[in-house]
């Protein structure tokens, strides 16, 4: 989906969330833990929020929709993968680029 | 206890309404003629008609009593020119007098009646309740009070299933203790192995009881007293066993230092998944407190907040879970087979010890209330 697309291309690290959800919100905590600070997309807010979240669906992320958090352009996964890549180490390596920066 | 068609003639029985207050008329040696006289008439089958028979016992006895009375009376009243006044009156007195003292023994009899029944009914439920503890290894002290009504068959399950799992990891640490000195390296993997599949079943078993309620795994009621007292989303904090583990590991520097790192790495996800908590109840408290409260009808906030809870506090469960068996499968990672076995090993002595404190809390003298 173009939205999408053009939403992880133009940024480092984005979250796509919806403005209810807790894990969402869990999930930017840690990320500013590690002097990240990503773009958080709520696709509720968006009127195309439905279109947006059958993409998600669309691209590999398994219900919930969200969050759906995108690193480099890539899809990392949801809370779970996140988590599981931060235990092993793995994450600050992907993020490596985009710490102590402002969003951009 | 008596049985029910005979509440009235033990002596114990007789002590009490003795005791109980205002009776006062009769003296006790007075009573004890009166139900002798009722049993050898053979009314003890017939509880109204007793009380009937006994009810004409008192108005004769109230009638003889006037007599004794009047016979009094009429040696100090000689000069009253109205004996049959003060006959009557007496007798009205003595006749009121009586009928209250039916009434009062009415009143109390009914009283012992209920509280006999409350306490059979209190008796079972102990009983009922002893054996569900019983069979959980939890003890009595662990049930809340008001914890009563039917119990959700998927809790029990989940009850039944971690006692048999806790007596099985008690084993498999048994295991450890002499493994690490008799074992080959071989022998010890395989051990290994089984322990951290059993930590597995673990988390399989708090998943699917998670499904029937979640809020029965979150409030840690499953584990022991002092298990609670470290409560974090449902279980332990892994950075917390990772502390306790550490200066009982025999390790390189390189390890070292991973460990430590994936201590920071808990620490990190813990903290991020307790403000999702916060930021949880927020929400749900937001959508109770919308609108007027006390202005009588909610029933839309009440749904609102549903839809918010559905799901959420589940993942928030499984968010926890998840990140304790990533925590323990980067440790077998990180750690060889010997150095993972002693780690299984301090874990779960340490849980053991956890949950003898518990026990010996639970069990401690306590001063007579």
């Amino acid at each position: 989906m173009e939205k999408i697309s053009r939403l992880v291309s133009e940024n480092g690290v984005v979250i796509f969330s919806k403005s209810t959800c807790c894990l969402c919100y869990a999930v930017n905590i840690l990320f500013q833990e590690l002097t990240v600070r990503p773009v958080v997309y709520a696709i509720d807010k968006d009127p195309e929020g439905r279109e947006m979240e059958k993409a998600l669906f669309r691209l590999g992320c398994s219900a919930p929709a969200v969050p759906a958090v995108f690193i480099g352009g890539k899809l990392v996964g949801s809370t779970n993968e996140v988590m599981s890549l931060h235990l092993s180490g793995s994450l600050v390596t992907l993020i490596k680029p985009y710490q102590g920066l402002l969003s951009n | 206890m008596n049985s029910p068609s005979t509440p009235y003639i033990t002596s114990r029985n007789m002590e009490i309404y003795d005791t109980s207050r205002n009776i006062g008329i009769y003296e006790p040696m007075h009573q004890m003629s009166m139900w002798a006289d009722i049993k050898s008439n053979g009314f003890l089958n017939t509880p109204t008609s007793m009380l009937v028979e006994v009810d004409t016992k008192l108005d004769n006895q109230s009638e003889d009593t006037s007599h004794e009375t009047l016979g009094h009376s009429n040696k100090y009243d000689q000069e009253t020119n109205k004996p049959v006044d003060k006959v009557l009156r007496r007798l009205a007195q003595n006749r009121e007098a009586a009928r209250k003292s039916r009434l009062r023994k009415k009143a109390y009899v009914q009283q012992l009646e209920s509280s006999r029944s409350k306490l059979l009914q209190l008796e079972q439920e102990l009983e009922r309740t002893r054996q569900q503890g019983a069979l959980i290894g939890v003890g009595l002290d662990a049930i809340p009070p008001g914890f009563s009504g039917p119990i959700n068959s998927g809790i029990c399950a989940f009850d039944l299933a971690y006692g048999s799992w806790v007596e099985e990891q008690d084993r498999l640490v048994d295991n450890l203790k002499t493994a690490i000195y008799t074992y080959t390296d071989e022998e010890l993997c395989i051990l290994v192995d089984v322990v951290m599949n059993h930590y597995s079943d673990l988390f399989r078993m708090k998943a699917t009881s998670a499904k029937a309620d979640v809020f029965y795994l979150m409030s840690g009621m499953w584990k022991t007293s002092a298990e609670r007292l470290f409560l974090w989303i449902g279980g332990f904090r892994p950075s917390e066993l990772l502390k306790v583990l550490l200066p009982h590991l025999d390790l390189l520097e390189q390890e070292h230092a991973e460990v430590c790192n994936l201590k920071q790495s808990c620490q990190q996800t813990e903290d991020a998944l307790s403000q999702g908590m916060d930021k949880l109840q927020q929400t749900l408290s937001d959508a109770l407190a919308a609108g007027q409260l006390g202005e009588g009808s909610y029933f839309p906030q009440i749904s609102n907040a549903m839809e918010r809870l559905d799901a959420l506090v589940s993942f928030v469960n499984q968010q926890a879970d998840h990140i304790r068996q990533v925590t323990l499968q980067q440790m077998a990672r990180i750690l060889d087979t010997r150095q993972t076995a002693q780690g299984l090993l301090v874990l779960g002595e340490y849980c053991q010890r956890l949950r003898a404190l518990s026990l010996l809390w639970e069990t401690r003298p306590r001063e007579p209330t």
